[in-house]
């Protein structure tokens, strides 16, 4: 079950891995995820499908190493086997033909923006595609993103490859030089906030993924509650992707924060039995 | 039904039994006291039951007390009618393995039903003792429980006899009591059973939300193997309607379906500050602590350990919380409910349980706003007094609000356990099929069957929040709904 045909290192922090998973791979849409447990021990983690293959009966993960469980995750080899893995979760993106869309992906963020790409793509939008991250070796899945894409934009924090600046930076030229239908966003929360604002400057409609703290990612729980448009939503049966206009993105950060301190511990013990 | 516990009643050993004591000495008997390990001990440990059992000699004393009455009242209030005469009074001449079958004559889960069911409002509100003699009832459920236990740990379990395969294949969808109920009839009757379950456990309330210190995992697993030995299949990780749909499922070869997904969805209350940090609900708590082992260091998931810890509602969820709170550490264990004890749902076993882990009652009130530090944390929490008015539909007085009576508890985890609604996956994979306002499946209630012929409902999807004994019982309903349907439509 769930065995691992494959793993590719994107980035000192990144892996890729390929899981054998027949059902999900058959089942699932851009925009849908699943959650995994590596072990008995192991956190429930919700990770995006960031490509599937129906016939070889694959999906496509690309993890980022933030704490025990991720960790844990990435230092798996081909031939091991995840315990348990549930999916495809969550709705898929509606994806559909509206003219130009302006995909923007934040660090490993660029996974999940994968499928909906190449879904926009296939649907005839014309496509630009932002990639940014802190500096030029946590730039992931470029080559794929460009095959999708009519237009590909790199920004790095500290200019180490592409341009200097933030996401945001690159959106608003892009924004300014031509029409732009709609835009998708995916990062970590603070750049999808600040994306939001812009596209919102310039009303364009726009659709942020989130990354909430999940548990069964079933409904069941309500740890991945979020507030849109002023009521409570659940984003692992609501979403993940929204609105991104009527998100409360400060309120998001707040919670992503929830069990920091414990996992930090659960870190620092783990560390400490590696060595 | 009338006759056939006429008949049981009858026999030459129960009339010897009856005419062995004077019902006016077993009467004068008092009730046995469930020996339980002490308060100040038990709260050190989330997987320690509390309740150690009856010993052979106080479970015989107690069911000598029954007096195996011409008209048993007491079954009337069993919701799957187990024949308890005859279960308890097996129990008194000694034959415990046939007290545990006569149980297995109607209940799919005994030593389950004998902890969890809130016996003082079903089969031992209806004893003769209680109804006619205003006293105390008979122990019925630790009488159940002690008859499940003996057979369980003499080791005999008797692997029910399953009925050669007839070629058909059924699914049971999520894999609470109500499935595992309907799974031990489908499979006796010869049908080709697999179980389809979403988490990474089967056994659905029984393991992720029912605490190990009233229900330890280990019963539950003994009557889950028992399943598998029969042959049932369990399929983990695997979302009817999501992994594959009813249509691929169809294609495989399952011509009928028994949907008991729950009731899984948590209310919230939509006040202010809510979605603060150190908020949530009831399934996150128990779920992290029961199914993820959060507790535990050597386990990746964490949990929130508060100091002051606020459990908002009255029922067994909130029962279990707070008690899950205190045996995490908590200086500060409260209940917030916004009607008086007399009214709280949860077993009253349970809130005497509570009581005596030093758990503080704050009856009439109810939680109006939550406040947070400046990282999102909550701190304190606003609660408004409430006083009891006209009786509801539900016949439970309605409480109503004491304007000005706002005070602030300090607080640094809240669990709001105000109860949930029903999974709303199924419905929404299936546009056909017929729900009802609040999004309850609607069956037939003889035979379970619902607006789409060959899907059978039951438990709490269809209840929308019930008990473990009555799940069963609509899981035994539905199996022989199916099988009349499946046979008839051959
Ligand atoms: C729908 C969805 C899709 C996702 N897709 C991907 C993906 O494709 N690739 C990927 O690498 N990650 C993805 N994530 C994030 C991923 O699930 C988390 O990084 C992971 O759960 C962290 O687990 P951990 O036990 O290693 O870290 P933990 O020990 O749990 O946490 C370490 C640190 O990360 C923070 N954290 C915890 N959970 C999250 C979270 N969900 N998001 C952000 N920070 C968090 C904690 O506060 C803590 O500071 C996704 C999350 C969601 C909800
Ligand atoms: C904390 C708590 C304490 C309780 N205490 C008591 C008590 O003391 N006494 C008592 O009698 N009752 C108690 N109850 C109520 C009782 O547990 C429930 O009424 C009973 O479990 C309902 O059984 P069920 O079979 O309908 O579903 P559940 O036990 O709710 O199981 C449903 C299962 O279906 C799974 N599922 C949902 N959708 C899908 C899908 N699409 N595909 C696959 N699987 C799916 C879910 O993951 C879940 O595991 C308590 C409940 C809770 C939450
Ligand atoms: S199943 Fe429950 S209600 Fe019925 S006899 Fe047993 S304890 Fe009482
Ligand atoms: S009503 Fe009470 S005393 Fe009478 S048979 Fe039932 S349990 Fe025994
Ligand atoms: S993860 Fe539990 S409700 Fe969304």
């Amino acid at each position: 079950m769930n065995q691992i045909i494959k793993t590719e290192q994107f980035s000192e922090n990144v892996v890729k891995l390929v899981v054998h998973a027949p059902r999900i791979a058959r089942a699932r849409k851009p925009g849908h995820f699943i959650i995994l447990r590596i072990d008995e021990k192991g956190e429930r983690i919700p990770l995006t499908i960031a490509g599937a293959d129906e016939k070889a009966g694959t999906i496509t993960l690309v993890a980022q190493k933030v704490g025990v469980s991720s960790q844990r995750l990435c230092e798996l080899q081909p031939g091991d086997e995840i315990l348990d893995m549930v999916g495809p979760l969550g709705r898929a993106t509606e994806i559909h033909n509206v003219g130009t869309v302006l995909a923007c992906g934040g660090g490993v963020g660029v996974a999940p923006l994968l499928p909906i790409v190449e879904g926009f793509k296939k649907a005839g939008n014309r496509v630009i595609s932002i990639l940014a991250a802190r500096s030029k070796d946590l730039i992931i899945l470029e080559d794929e993103i460009r095959k999708w894409s009519d237009e590909v934009i790199i920004m790095t924090d500290d200019g180490s490859y592409g341009r200097k600046g933030l996401v945001t930076a690159g959106a608003e030229e892009v924004i300014l030089r031509e029409k732009v239908d709609e835009c998708v966003a995916i990062g970590p929360a603070v750049m999808m906030k600040f994306t939001a604002l812009l596209t919102k400057k310039y009303d364009i409609p726009t659709q942020a993924s989130l990354n909430a703290i999940m548990v069964d990612g079933t409904g069941m729980c309500g740890a991945c509650r979020v507030t849109v448009g002023g009521e409570t939503k659940f984003t692992c049966v609501d979403g993940p992707e929204f609105d991104a206009h009527q998100i409360d993105f400060d309120e998001l950060l707040l919670r992503l924060g929830g069990y920091k301190q414990d996992e930090v511990d659960a870190f620092e013990r783990y560390l400490s039995t590696q060595k | 039904m009338q006759e056939y516990l006429k008949m049981e009643r009858e026999q030459a050993w129960r009339i010897e039994l009856r005419n062995q004591i004077k019902n006016k000495e077993r009467t004068a008997l008092p009730r046995v006291k469930m020996p339980e390990m002490d308060p100040q001990e038990r709260i050190c440990y989330q997987d320690r039951e509390v309740n150690l059992g009856l010993d052979v000699e106080n479970a015989r004393r107690e069911a000598s007390r029954c007096m195996d009455c011409v008209n048993p009242t007491c079954i009337e209030g069993c919701p799957v009618s187990i024949n308890i005469p005859k279960f308890v009074k097996n129990i008194e001449r000694g034959e415990f393995l046939e007290a545990a079958k006569t149980l297995k004559e109607t209940s799919a889960l005994p030593a389950v039903c004998g902890r969890v069911c809130p016996q003082e409002k079903q089969c031992e509100a209806s004893c003769f003792y209680t109804l006619k003699l205003k006293k105390d009832p008979v122990a019925i459920g630790y009488l159940e429980r002690f008859a499940a236990d003996y057979e369980r740990e003499s080791g005999q379990i008797s692997v029910p006899e399953v009925a050669p395969k007839n070629g058909m294949k059924v699914a049971a969808i999520g894999s609470g009591p109500a499935s595992l109920a309907f799974a031990g009839d489908m499979i006796k009757l010869g049908y080709e059973v697999t179980v389809f379950e979403a988490l990474h456990e089967i056994g659905g309330v029984l393991k992720y939300g029912i605490p190990e210190f009233r229900l330890p995992n280990h019963i539950v697993d003994v009557e889950l193997d028992n399943l598998k030995k029969m042959g049932v299949r369990f399929e983990r990780n695997f979302i009817v309607g999501r992994t594959a749909t009813f249509e691929d499922l169809k294609e495989e070869g399952y011509c009928a379906f028994f949907v008991a997904s729950g009731a899984g969805l948590p209310r919230f209350m939509n006040i202010p500050g809510e979605n603060y940090n150190g908020i949530l609900s009831s399934n996150e708590y128990l779920t992290r602590v029961n199914l993820m082992n959060a507790a535990n260091d050597e386990f990746d998931t964490p949990v929130l350990k508060g100091k002051n810890v606020a459990v908002v509602g009255g029922g067994n969820t909130a029962m279990d919380s707070v008690r899950t709170a205190k045996r995490l550490g908590a200086a500060r264990a409260m209940i917030i409910y916004r009607r008086s004890r007399e009214e709280m749902p949860a077993r009253v076993e349970e809130v005497h349980h509570a009581e005596e882990e030093g758990i503080e009652f704050i009856n009439l009130a109810n939680p109006v706003e939550y406040f947070a530090d400046e990282k999102g944390r909550v701190n304190r929490m606003r609660i408004q007094r409430m006083e009891l008015g006209e009786p509801d539909a539900s016949g439970r007085r309605r409480p109503v609000v004491v304007e000005g009576s706002e005070t602030d508890i300090d607080v640094d985890v809240v669990v709001v356990a105000i109860g949930v609604s029903p999974n709303p996956l199924i419905p929404s994979a299936l546009p056909e099929l017929k729900v009802s306002r609040w999004g309850t499946i609607e069956v037939d209630p003889e035979s379970m069957q619902s607006s789409i012929p060959e899907l059978f409902a039951g438990g709490d999807i269809v209840r929308g929040g019930a008990t473990v004994i009555l799940a069963m019982g609509d899981g035994r309903r539905a199996a022989a709904g199916m099988h009349r349907y499946l046979t008839e439509s051959k």
